[in-house]
C-alpha cells in the first residue's frame, strides 16, 4: 500500500487549471521523481499535498485512509514535510529556532537543550551546522539543510523536496543525495522535483511526468532514459543546441576586466587580481567550483559591489562601480542567479518588464500604460511566457519568471551580457531557449560572459573556457580544445603553479 | 540630592502610561502589525474606564472597563487588518479618529459643556514607602507605575524565553514560514492584539483612575504617538523601550521642573524639548533598528 495516494486532484487558478485529474503515488521507502516543464503544476501539486492549496477536486490518502488537510499543521500530523522552491525560513532566527519553531516540545525555551538536538540530528546525518548561526547569513545549501532538519524534527515519513538542486553547486548536490538516500535506508519517502534529467536517474526509483496540469507518464527509472524522459515531457523530439561557430568575433574586448581585488569584511581575499575579456560575437564562459570568486564578479560587474582596486572597462569606457543604473546606459544586461531577487513579486508582469528600462515609458515620471502593456505583450509572446500582463509576477512559476528577467535584458540589445546560472530551475524546453537566444545574442555581435557551475552548460555554449579559482582565472582554453580533465584538474586548484594564474589573462 | 529623588518619582510617574502604551505596541509590532490607532486607544479607554468607575462606584470595575476597552478597539483593528488585510495605516488612524471621535461625543452627552473637568471622589492613591526617608517621593508611586515595571521583565521573557515568543516573532518576521510551521498566523497575530490592547487599556486607566482621577479630553495629548516613536527607539525590546520611556519621561520631568522654577526660557521650547529629543534619539538609534520584517503586511496564503 502505497504511503501517499493522490486522486483525480484538480487545481484551478482561476481560468488556468494547474492540476487536471492527477493521480500520484508513493510508496514507502522510495525516492520518487516528479518530473515536468515550467508551469506544468509540480509545485502546485506538492503545495496541495502539504495543505497549502486547496484542491478544487479529488483526495488525498494517507496510508490508505482519505484525509483532508486544511493546512500545513495538518499535512505535519500526518507525517508530510516540505522543503519547498523558495524557503520559508526566518532569517533573523537561529538555525535552532528555525528547526525547532511550532514543535519546540514545552512553554519555556531551554537554550542548550535545543542546540544539543539540533547539534546532535545534524550530525546523524553529516551535516555540519552551527545551531547559533542566524539562518539569514548561511549560504543557501546550508538553508537548505536547515530545511530538511525542520522536517524531520517534526517527524515526516515523506519529504517532499521542490527543485532543491536549482541552487546547489554540484558538490552539495551529490551531499543532498547522499542525506535522502540515507533517508530512504530508514524507510523514509521522499518527492523529488527537479529539472535535471541526470539527476532524477541517479536518485529516484521511479518517475511521474505531468505536462500541462495532467499526469502524461509514469515509470520504473531503470527503465528509461534522459532522452527517453525529456521526450515524455515536451511531448516532441527534443534537439540539443550546437554552437555555432560560423561568426565573426570583433577584435574590440567589448568587457575588459583587470586585475580585481576585493576583500571581505574579514579582510578575508575574495578576488585576487582577476583579468579578463570577452569580444563582441563570442561566449566566454567562466567554469569553477562555486564559491571561488563568480558571484563576487558578478556582483561587480552588475553594480552591486565595489572592489578594493582594479578596473572595468566596457566599449573602452570605464564602468563607474557600485551604480546599477549606469548599467543600463553602457547597455550591460546582467541575468541573476537569484531570480527572486530580480523581479517585484506584488508588481504586474507588464510592470516587471518594463523595470530597467522605466525612463523610456514615463513621460514627467508620468507612467505611459499603453506602451507598457504592448511592450508586455510582444515580450510574452517572443519570449513565450505562460502569463498575461496583469498577473501579479509572484504567480508565476519559476521557470516563467526566470524568463521574464531574460526578456527584460535582453529586449533592449546589450554590449554586453552578464550570464549568471541563466538556466537554473528551467526545464529542459526552457534551457534550450535560454541556450538559443544567448547565441542569438553572441550572433549579432554582443559580448556574453557565462558564469555556470554546470560544466555542461559551458561546454556546451562556450567559444572560451576560463576557469576561475581563489579569486583569479587560473586557466584558459579554447573551445574546439577544451580539455574536461584539464578543466577539472584547475577547478579544484591540482597542479597549480604560481605562474599558471596568469595563463589566462 | 533631593531635588533628584523628586525628579526620578516624577520620572516614573510620567513614564507609567507610554510605558504601557508602547509595551502593548512592542507586542503588537513584534507580530508584524503596526497599531497607530494606540493614541485613540488610550483615549477611549482613559474615557470608558473614568466612567465607568463613576457609575459603578467603584476603581476595579472602571479598570477591567479601561482593559476591555483596549482589547476591544485592538480586536476591530485585527478583524481590519488581520481579517480583511487592509492597509495598516489607513485602518490604525481610523481606529484614532473614531475612538477620539466617540470618546469625546460620550462625554458631551454625558457632562454636557461642564467648564471643570469631571473628577472622581475617590481614586488609586500612591502606595507610600520609606516614608520619612529622603528616598520617600520615589517610592510614593502609584501600584500601576510597579505594575507596568513588571511587565518589562516579563515580556521580555515571554518574547525571548518562551515557545509562545518564538512563535508571535516568527509571525511578525516570516508568516509564511511560520505558516508551513504549522503556526496559525492569524490567531497568533489576534492574539498579540489582545495582550497589547489591555496594555494600552491600563495605560489609559492609569491616567484618569489614578493619576489624575479626572478626565479631560486632552488627556492622552499625543502620549500614543511618543509610544510609537519609542518602540522604534527601543528596537522592539522590553528593556530598551523602557530606556527609551525614562528618557523621554526624564527629559519631561526635568522640564516641567525648570518652569516650575521659572528658568528664563521661552515655555514653548521646555514644552518642545522631550519631542526633539525623542527626533534625535530616533534619528540616531533608529537607523539601525531591525523592523519586524513583516511589519505592515496583511498575511495571505494563496490558493
Ligand atoms: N497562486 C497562484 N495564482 C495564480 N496562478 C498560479 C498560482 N500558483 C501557480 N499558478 C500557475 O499555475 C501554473 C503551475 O504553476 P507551478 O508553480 O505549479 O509550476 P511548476 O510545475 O512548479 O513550474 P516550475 O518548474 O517553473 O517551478 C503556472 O501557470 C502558474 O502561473
Ligand atoms: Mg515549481
Amino acid at each position: 500500500m502505497p504511503v501517499i495516494e493522490l486522486r483525480g486532484i484538480t487545481k484551478r487558478f482561476g481560468s488556468l487549471v494547474a492540476n487536471d485529474h492527477v493521480d500520484f503515488d508513493v510508496e514507502t521507502g522510495e525516492i520518487h521523481a516528479l518530473l515536468g516543464e515550467n508551469g506544468a503544476g509540480k509545485s502546485t501539486l506538492m503545495k496541495i499535498l502539504y495543505g497549502l492549496y486547496q484542491p478544487d477536486g479529488g483526495e488525498i490518502l494517507i496510508n490508505g485512509s482519505p484525509v483532508h488537510l486544511k493546512s500545513p499543521a495538518d499535512a505535519i500530523a500526518n507525517g508530510i514535510g516540505f522543503v519547498s522552491q523558495h524557503f520559508s525560513l526566518v532569517p533573523t532566527f537561529t538555525v535552532s529556532e528555525n528547526v525547532l519553531l511550532g514543535h519546540e516540545g514545552g512553554f519555556l525555551i531551554d537554550k542548550a537543550a535545543m542546540k544539543q538536538r539540533v547539534t546532535a540530528m545534524a550530525d546523524s546525518l553529516g551535516m555540519n551546522l552551527d545551531p547559533d548561526a542566524v539562518v539569514g547569513k548561511l549560504a543557501v545549501g546550508q538553508q537548505q539543510r536547515v530545511e530538511i532538519l525542520k522536517a524531520l524534527y517534526r517527524k515526516c515519513r515523506v519529504l517532499i523536496m521542490d527543485e532543491p538542486t536549482a541552487v546547489l553547486t554540484p558538490q552539495d548536490t551529490e551531499k543532498l543525495f547522499e542525506t535522502l538516500r540515507h533517508l530512504q535506508a530508514q524507510g523514509m519517502s521522499v518527492i523529488i522535483i527537479t529539472h535535471k534529467l541526470n539527476e532524477v536517474l541517479a536518485v529516484s526509483q521511479r518517475v511521474t511526468v505531468l505536462r500541462l496540469g495532467k499526469v502524461v507518464g509514469r515509470t520504473a527509472t531503470a527503465d528509461t532514459t534522459q532522452t527517453g524522459l525529456a521526450e515524455m515531457m515536451v511531448g516532441r523530439k527534443t534537439v540539443t543546441v550546437v554552437r555555432n561557430s560560423e561568426h565573426k568575433v570583433g577584435d574590440l574586448a567589448k568587457l575588459d576586466v583587470r586585475d580585481l581585488h576585493m576583500t571581505d569584511k574579514r579582510g578575508g581575499l575574495l578576488l585576487r587580481g582577476l583579468s579578463l575579456s570577452a569580444r563582441g560575437g563570442e561566449i566566454v564562459g567562466i567554469a569553477g567550483v562555486a564559491g571561488n570568486g563568480q558571484s563576487e564578479l558578478v556582483s561587480v560587474l552588475t553594480g552591486m559591489a565595489v572592489p578594493q582596486s582594479g578596473s572595468v572597462l566596457v566599449n573602452v569606457q570605464p564602468m563607474p562601480f557600485g551604480q546599477p543604473k549606469a548599467l543600463a546606459k553602457l547597455k550591460i544586461a546582467r541575468i541573476p542567479e537569484d531570480r527572486l531577487r530580480g523581479i517585484i513579486g506584488d508588481l504586474s508582469v507588464a510592470d516587471n518588464l518594463m523595470l530597467e528600462q522605466s525612463d523610456q515609458f514615463t513621460s514627467f515620471g508620468h507612467l505611459k500604460n499603453r506602451q507598457i502593456r504592448e511592450n508586455a505583450e510582444k515580450l510574452i509572446r517572443d519570449f513565450q511566457i505562460k502569463a498575461s500582463p496583469n498577473d501579479p509576477a509572484r504567480t508565476l512559476s519559476g521557470g516563467n519568471i526566470q524568463k521574464i528577467i531574460l526578456a527584460r535584458s535582453l529586449a533592449q540589445d546589450p554590449e554586453v551580457i552578464i550570464a549568471s546560472q541563466p538556466t537554473r530551475g528551467l526545464d529542459v524546453g526552457a534551457t534550450e531557449y535560454v541556450h538559443q537566444k544567448l547565441i542569438e545574442q553572441k550572433q549579432r555581435g554582443a559580448a556574453v560572459l557565462l558564469i555556470s557551475e554546470d560544466l555542461d552548460e559551458i561546454l556546451v555554449l562556450s567559444d572560451r573556457i576560463l576557469v576561475i579559482y581563489e579569486g583569479r582565472i587560473a586557466g584558459e582554453f579554447a573551445a574546439e580544445n577544451a580539455d574536461i580533465q584539464a578543466i577539472g584538474a584547475l577547478m579544484t586548484g591540482a597542479n597549480l603553479s604560481p605562474e599558471a594564474g596568469l595563463a589566462g589573462a | 540630592m533631593e531635588s533628584l529623588i523628586l525628579l526620578i518619582g516624577a520620572t516614573l510617574r510620567i513614564a507609567t502610561p507610554i510605558l504601557f502604551g508602547a509595551l502593548g505596541e512592542t507586542v503588537i509590532e513584534r507580530a508584524g502589525i503596526l497599531n497607530l490607532g494606540i493614541e485613540g486607544t488610550l483615549l477611549l479607554s482613559s474615557f470608558i474606564g473614568f466612567v465607568t468607575a463613576q457609575a459603578a462606584d467603584s476603581l476595579w470595575i472602571g479598570l477591567a472597563a479601561a482593559i476591555l476597552t483596549g482589547i476591544i478597539l485592538n480586536l476591530l483593528m485585527g478583524f481590519l487588518v488581520v481579517t480583511l488585510g487592509l492597509n495598516q495605516h489607513v485602518c490604525g488612524l481610523g481606529i484614532t479618529l473614531f475612538a477620539t471621535g466617540f470618546a469625546l461625543f460620550a462625554f458631551r452627552l454625558i457632562y454636557g459643556g461642564v467648564s471643570t473637568p469631571p473628577a472622581l471622589d475617590e481614586s488609586f492613591q500612591p502606595l507610600n514607602a520609606f516614608t520619612g526617608t529622603a528616598f520617600a517621593p520615589l517610592f510614593s508611586q502609584h501600584w500601576l507605575t510597579y505594575v507596568s515595571l513588571l511587565f518589562v521583565p516579563l515580556l521580555s521573557w515571554l518574547l525571548f524565553r518562551t515557545s509562545f515568543g518564538l512563535r508571535l516573532r516568527s509571525v511578525g518576521e516570516a508568516p509564511d514560514a511560520a505558516d508551513t510551521a504549522g503556526i496559525n498566523v492569524y490567531r497568533m497575530r489576534y492574539t498579540a492584539l489582545i495582550i497589547g490592547g489591555a496594555l494600552m487599556g491600563l495605560g489609559g486607566a492609569f491616567l484618569s483612575l489614578a493619576q489624575l482621577g479626572a478626565f479631560t479630553h486632552g488627556i492622552i495629548n499625543g502620549r500614543g504617538w511618543v509610544a510609537i516613536a519609542i518602540v522604534i527607539f527601543g528596537n522592539w525590546k522590553p528593556w530598551r523601550v523602557l530606556a527609551g520611556a525614562l528618557l523621554f519621561s526624564g527629559v519631561q520631568a526635568l522640564q516641567l521642573r525648570l518652569q516650575a522654577e521659572g528658568v528664563p526660557l521661552p515655555y514653548e521650547l521646555l514644552l518642545a524639548l522631550p519631542y526633539l529629543l525623542t527626533i534625535v534619539a530616533i534619528a540616531i538609534v533608529g537607523r539601525n533598528a531591525s523592523y519586524p520584517a513583516a511589519l505592515l503586511k496583511p498575511y495571505r496564503r494563496e490558493g
